[in-house]
């Protein structure tokens, strides 16, 4: 059996690629990308405790976050195209209208 | 006790007049402006006269309960009046000299341009004046007390644009403010020790205590802190300073107010706190002497001035002076006696001079008239009566309850007082004198060239008993009969106002009020008459002989040989200048008061605690919140990432801190 401490290394090490690539990358697929591998790194230690405690509850909370995290990327993607065919950049550097 | 639902008419009235012709003045004819000041102002002293000709003394005191004011547990002040024997003399003094002068104010202010604001605010006066006469309580007192102050102030800075005037005002308000802060500790006093500010009431408590012979007690402080008050009410040492300033105020103001009525408020105020007095023996030895030093000092700055109203302010000072004396031995009528016979000459004294002024065509140094008696001569006799009057000629007012305080000073008091009475007495008639050979007797000192100059440096042109005549002032001449008439009535009472007090009986008219002296007191007065009879009259040789004498020297100063009094005042030297410059009060005070509180305040309170402290503190966090702002706005970037990056920083310094918590 896997002791927990590996699952959860591997859960942070998964979370803090997504921190990192959320902050550095411009691009705004990777950015979104970079979201959905902190997600997955958090639905990891998820089901790691689940399968530890024996507990379902874990790996329910799980389906959820993957339910939340499909609808997110169908809305996100969407709202991508819609901004790349107006502005015709992934760049959210260039995206700014918004700000003052 | 008798209730009399008119009493509180009297006050209202002149009330409504102030008010009518405040708010409406400005667009009222001066005609309608006149009748209602006039008519609310004699309508008050209608429904005084009505009201004196139904006292009786078995009814007396009449009060009457216009509404509640204060509510708090035991203690209440009620909109009270309350008349007995004292309030019905001062109730009549002030309607009476007060109505003469209202209609004297129509000729003298006609042409100026605030005529209808003088009106309001003297319609005013006579309002507060009522209220303090009339209060049935101390804190009623208070009202009338502060609001005649305030009419006070509105009227000696009535020509405000002249920069003397606004501050002769302002002092007159600071000054009294001393003598309030006296008076308001003596109420608290009151309320904490009887509960009550209700005059019957609180001297009923008072009434069952002793006299506090040894030493200081709680009426004495109550009575020292009353006199305190009243010398500043009523221009005593050392609070004396305001009322000299006073007369940059038009004259009929310098006549209601600091001559006739407001200034003897303190008299009536000790008069009628004499429950409180008779029992503290000591704060009435205060009252006497500080009654008596004011008497002769301010007499004696009197002789040197040069400005006709300055000379019967200091007068006047004198003679308040004459009736704190009179109050401190303990002979209260005879102070109220030559507080309303003071009432009349003095006003006569006034509203001639300002007859006088507004001839000479607003002059009011006395070595420019001279002569005038040809040009005026119902000025001149009118106050020739007057001078007669308050020199103590007998006969007239002046004489009788002058005469009537120097020898209760006498026989209650001491030796002491009535020398300095008497002396005063002669320095009184020696000025009043030398006024009236400076200004009506000789040839007349100031042309129409001599006018031009002295008008405008004085600054008097403005509105001071000038005008009314557009084409100048060449030769002076005698004022018009809406002046000339409250002169005459006012030198008719000035002769037969004392009259009443022959015989005792303006005394036994007052005996009700005063009659709850502590026994000891009684007995002084009623043992060993006969053999005092020789004494009184010997006494009443030598004011006689002093009033005379002063008439004398002034003749001979100022009419026979009019080149001495300069040679006098060279030989005389440095005291001659001190007494010029009366005595270098002013400068005193302003070395010792006012200017350490100047500096105290500008480098403490404004330079140290107002901009060091207050300033500094809301500044300095001002300061401190932009500078701070100034470095943290750089985390505000508008970079979302940023943010994002600061979310992630907190979320793993939160999860360093759980960590380390549970490692430990």
């Amino acid at each position: 059996m896997v002791p927990l401490s590996y699952y959860l290394v591997l859960s942070g090490f998964l979370f803090v690629c997504g921190v990192l690539g959320f902050l550095i990358k411009r691009n705004i697929i990777t950015i979104f990308m970079s979201i959905e591998l902190m997600l997955n790194g958090v639905n990891l230690s998820f089901v790691a405790f689940a399968a530890q405690w024996h507990s379902l509850s874990g790996q329910i909370f799980v389906f959820f976050v993957m339910v939340v995290a499909a609808a997110e990327a169908a809305v996100g993607l969407a709202i991508i195209i819609a901004v790349y065919r107006t502005r015709e950049t992934l760049n959210v550097d260039q995206v700014n209208l918004l700000k003052l | 006790m008798t209730p009399n639902p008119y009493l509180w008419l009297i006050p209202i009235l002149p009330l409504a007049g102030a008010a009518i012709n405040g708010f409406f003045g400005r667009q009222s004819s001066k005609r309608a402006i006149t009748a209602v000041a006039l008519t609310f102002c004699g309508a008050a002293f209608a429904v005084a006269l009505f009201i004196a000709f139904r006292f009786s003394s078995e009814a007396a005191p009449y009060y009457f309960d216009l509404a509640h004011w204060l509510r708090s547990g035991d203690f209440h002040v009620d909109f009270s009046f309350y008349l007995d024997q004292l309030s019905l003399v001062m109730m009549l003094v002030v309607t009476g000299v007060g109505f003469l002068i209202h209609i004297y104010s129509v000729g003298y202010m006609w042409d100026d341009d605030g005529y209808y604001r003088f009106m309001a605010y003297m319609n005013l006066f006579m309002f507060f004046m009522l209220t303090l006469v009339l209060a049935k309580n101390y804190l009623m007192m208070f009202i009338g007390w502060e609001g005649v102050g305030l009419a006070s102030y509105l009227l000696i800075g009535f020509w405000f644009l002249k920069d003397s005037a606004a501050s002769a005002g302002k002092k007159a308000f600071i000054v009294n403010r001393i003598g309030d802060f006296g008076f308001l500790i003596a109420l608290f006093l009151m309320i904490k020790h009887f509960g009550t500010l209700d005059f019957p009431a609180l001297f009923a408590k008072i009434q069952p205590l002793g006299v506090e012979t040894a030493g200081a007690g709680l009426l004495t402080a109550i009575g020292l802190l009353l006199m305190v008050g009243a010398a500043g009410k009523s221009a005593q040492i050392p609070l004396y300073v305001w009322l000299p300033d006073a007369m940059e105020g038009p004259t009929p103001v310098s006549a209601l107010i600091h001559a006739a009525t407001m200034v003897t408020a303190g008299v009536y105020m000790v008069a009628r706190s004499h429950v409180i007095f008779e029992r503290a023996p000591s704060a009435l030895t205060v009252v006497a002497i500080i009654g008596t030093l004011t008497a002769i000092f301010a007499a004696t700055i009197g002789i040197a001035q040069t400005d006709i109203k300055k000379v019967l302010a200091y007068s006047t000072v004198s003679q308040l002076g004459y009736m704190f004396m009179a109050c401190g031995v303990g002979a209260f009528s005879a102070g109220i006696f030559h507080l309303m016979t003071h009432a009349f000459f003095k006003g006569l004294l006034f509203l001639a001079a300002g007859s006088v002024i507004h001839g000479v065509g607003g002059e009011q140094d006395m070595r420019k008239m001279g002569g005038l008696r040809r040009y005026m001569p119902i000025t001149f006799i009118t106050m020739g009566i007057g001078t007669l009057a308050i020199a103590g000629i007998p006969g007239l007012a002046g004489f009788f309850s002058k005469d009537e305080i120097l020898w209760k000073a006498y026989s209650q008091g001491s030796w002491v007082y009535w020398l300095i009475g008497v002396i005063t007495a002669f320095i009184t008639s020696f000025y009043m004198f030398r006024l009236m050979y400076m200004t009506f007797g000789g040839d007349y000192r100031g042309g129409s060239e001599h006018y031009e100059h002295s008008h405008n440096s004085h600054g008097h042109g403005h509105g001071d008993a000038h005008g009314h005549d557009a084409h100048g002032h060449g030769e002076p001449h005698e004022s018009p009969w809406v002046m000339l008439a409250p002169l005459v009535i006012l030198a008719f009472l000035s002769v037969v106002g004392g009259w009443i007090g022959i015989g005792g009986r303006f005394e036994h008219f007052l005996a009700p009020v005063f009659q709850s002296a502590p026994a000891a007191e009684l007995a002084h007065e009623t043992g060993g008459e006969g053999a005092n009879q020789f004494t009184e009259k010997l006494l009443m040789g030598v004011s006689i002989l002093a009033a005379f004498g002063g008439w004398f020297f002034a003749y001979l100063l100022y009419s026979s040989k009019p080149q001495l009094p300069a040679r006098i005042a060279r030989a005389l030297g440095g005291l001659y200048e001190a007494v010029a410059h009366k005595y270098y009060i002013d400068e005193l005070y302003a070395v010792l008061f006012v200017k350490p509180l100047i500096d105290g305040s500008t480098e403490i309170l404004w330079h140290g605690v107002d901009q060091g402290v207050i300033d500094a503190t809301v500044n300095n966090s001002a300061v401190a919140a932009r500078e701070v702002s100034d470095e943290v706005r750089h985390m505000q970037s508008g970079n979302l990432r940023s943010y994002a990056g600061w979310v992630a920083a907190g979320g793993a310094c939160v999860i360093a801190y759980m960590v380390w918590m549970g490692i430990r």
